[in-house]
């Protein structure tokens, strides 16, 4: 379980532009669901989820996971954390240009250091698993939307973490490809993983996969 | 626990990915870079190897040369002198040399007259080094006439053509017999140019410097290792030249490096922003771009030094001799004899590759301990 407690951050703390983007949150998530964070645009999903990643640290409040606290760890524990624990999904995929998609897709298990066979094998594993596989040497610029995200999602499971978090996964999806993204969410969730989206769009916090939803507004929680 | 070199074996491929991605930018770096090392790399092999033809040259040369002064002045010494010497303990040899220099109005340049200690050419003849034999167009046979001190012309056959191991100190030289060479200078039988002396035992030349210093109160000896010290201040004056003068394309490279490493796109941040987000750690980020700045340093400084050595062991470093050899008229046809100097290229290394390498560390270093999301934003 992940238990956020008065959790807040702010960014340009002390200058004119100061702004708080989320404030005072407490919530906890339950292991193995599919929890949905919906609110709309400036709502602070983002930055929640980036908090519950250990992708940003939070100005107030604490994070727990399993009772042990993930805020304010040292540098090295947090980046161990996002490696193993948690597989982030961008909303604009931030897949690394110029390189093929097997090599984006083995990048965050480079500092583990796995035999290179055993991680390709996992890596083409991944890829076929989401209808990649003949794709595996393209480089990833000339992957369409869904085929950016698939990849995207392979490149998060990869070191195969309990916890997968992805930011509004079907802003830049239509409907077909959002359906087939929420099929594979219910697919992780059924594998006995953990699952935060963020999304304002009713294709997904409307689906029968998603276990809890959250509302947020204006960087608080919102009753739901 | 993750093996540290199968780690950085991921990192260095990596490295070498992201290079291949850029391959305009970092290809155009390399040559700058490239250039730059191979320049200075140059002047440094060049001089260093002046220095040691010096050194190989003035090996054989005598440990003591005694000189007479005359109101500060270089004059004649009187053959007297010779057995005054021989009388010193721990001098081993002395003999009297004749030499003096001749300007041809010809040519417009000096030339070095000489009478060898052995071997010296028949008396009417004459050989000459090979700058010489160049300019004035001579082969061995031809009459070469100069003007004597008389102010009569004095012709001599050439009879030889000087083939030493190293052309640099005998281009212009001209070596004759002592019965010419008197006749020529108008110097008495009795005097030579200076006297040269062996000493017995090599750790005591500084012994017998201060006591011709008190026997001889109007000569000064030269020991040998003072002609090589000068050689090598000659030498290293004139590479400071040369380095001055190159500063300005050192200084734009630095700049260059410099908005290199400094300026990180905007592409770049995001890429280790997604690093840092997918789980690498600072360190991680730190060792692959110090491999890629590795790799591109190194690359340029090997081609550089490969570069440089080619050109001035085999392309006889047509860019810098004029100035490192000297102004003169008769150049010496000069090959250097390849040789790398460890020191030298070790400072060549930490003056090029290092500050290259911590230019690219450090912004890198700036951006990869913020958090990923703020790196991102």
């Amino acid at each position: 379980m992940i238990e956020l407690r008065g959790v807040g951050k702010v960014f340009n703390q002390g200058r004119h532009n100061q702004q708080w983007a989320v404030r005072d949150v407490s919530l906890r998530i339950e292991t193995g669901q599919l929890t949905c964070l919906r609110g709309p645009s400036g709502s602070g999903k983002t930055t929640l989820l980036a908090l519950i990643g250990c992708l940003a640290r939070p100005t107030l409040g604490r994070i727990l996971r399993d009772g042990e606290p993930l805020s304010g760890l040292p540098e090295r524990f947090m980046a161990e954390l996002r490696r193993r624990t948690f597989g982030f999904v961008f909303q604009r995929f931030n897949l690394i240009r110029g390189l093929s998609v097997l090599d984006n897709v083995m990048l965050p298990a480079y500092p583990e250091a796995p035999a290179h066979e055993e991680l390709r094998e996992r890596a083409l594993g991944l890829l076929r698993r989401f209808g990649l596989g003949n794709l595996a040497g393209q480089r990833v610029e000339w992957l369409s939307g869904g085929e950016a995200q698939r990849t995207a999602i392979c490149r998060a499971l990869i070191n195969r973490p309990a916890v997968l978090i992805a930011d509004e996964p079907t802003a830049n999806l239509d409907s077909r490809l959002s359906a087939e993204f929420m099929g594979i969410a219910a697919e992780l969730v059924a594998s006995g993983k953990t699952l935060i989206v963020s999304s304002h769009d009713p294709r997904v916090y409307e689906s029968p996969a998603v276990q809890r939803l959250v509302g947020l507004r204006d960087g608080r929680l919102e009753e739901a | 626990m993750p093996s540290a070199f199968q780690r950085q074996r991921y990192l260095i491929d990596y490295s070498l990915m992201a290079l291949g991605r850029r391959p305009g930018k970092h290809l155009g770096l390399l040559a700058v870079y490239t250039l730059i090392v191979a320049v200075l790399a140059s002047v440094m092999l060049f001089s260093e190897s002046l220095r040691g033809e010096a050194r190989l040259l003035l090996a054989g040369a005598p440990e003591v040369v005694l000189q007479r002064l005359e109101a500060g002045r270089h004059a004649l010494m009187p053959a007297s002198y010779l057995a005054r010497i021989e009388g010193l303990r721990g001098v081993s040899g002395v003999r009297g040399r004749l030499w003096g220099y001749h300007y041809d109005p010809f040519i417009g340049a000096n030339y070095t007259l000489m009478v060898p200690p052995s071997d010296a050419p028949l008396p009417g003849t004459l050989a000459i080094g090979a700058g010489l034999a160049r300019s004035r167009g001579l082969e061995v046979g031809d009459l070469l006439s100069l003007r004597a001190a008389n102010g009569e012309p004095y012709g001599l056959k050439v009879a030889a053509r000087l083939d030493t191991e190293s052309e640099l100190l005998s281009t212009d030289l001209v070596l004759l017999s002592e019965q010419d060479f008197r006749a020529f200078f108008g110097i008495p039988a009795d005097h030579y140019t200076d006297l040269v002396l062996q000493v017995r035992n090599p750790r005591e030349v500084h012994t017998v410097k201060e006591k011709l210093n008190l026997v001889f109160p109007d000569s000064r000896p030269i020991l040998r290792e003072e002609v090589l010290r000068t050689y090598d201040a000659v030498f290293g004056w004139r590479q400071g030249v040369v380095f001055v003068i190159l500063l300005g394309s050192v200084l734009a490279f630095v700049i260059l490096a410099w908005d290199k490493a400094s300026g990180l796109s905007a592409e770049e941040r995001r890429e280790i922003g997604v690093l840092k987000a997918v789980g690498w750690e600072t360190a991680d980020i730190m060792r692959m771009k110090f491999w890629e700045g590795a790799v591109i340093s190194l690359s340029a400084f090997l081609l550089g030094y490969l570069l440089a050595y080619l050109h001035v062991f085999h392309a006889g470093a047509v860019l810098f001799a004029p100035v490192l050899k000297g102004w003169a008229v008769l150049y010496p046809d000069f090959a250097p004899l390849p040789s790398v100097d460890g020191l030298q290229l070790a400072t060549l290394f930490f003056f090029t590759v290092f500050p290259y390498t911590l230019a690219t560390i450090v912004p890198i270093w700036r951006v990869a301990t913020r958090d990923p999301d703020a790196v991102m934003r």
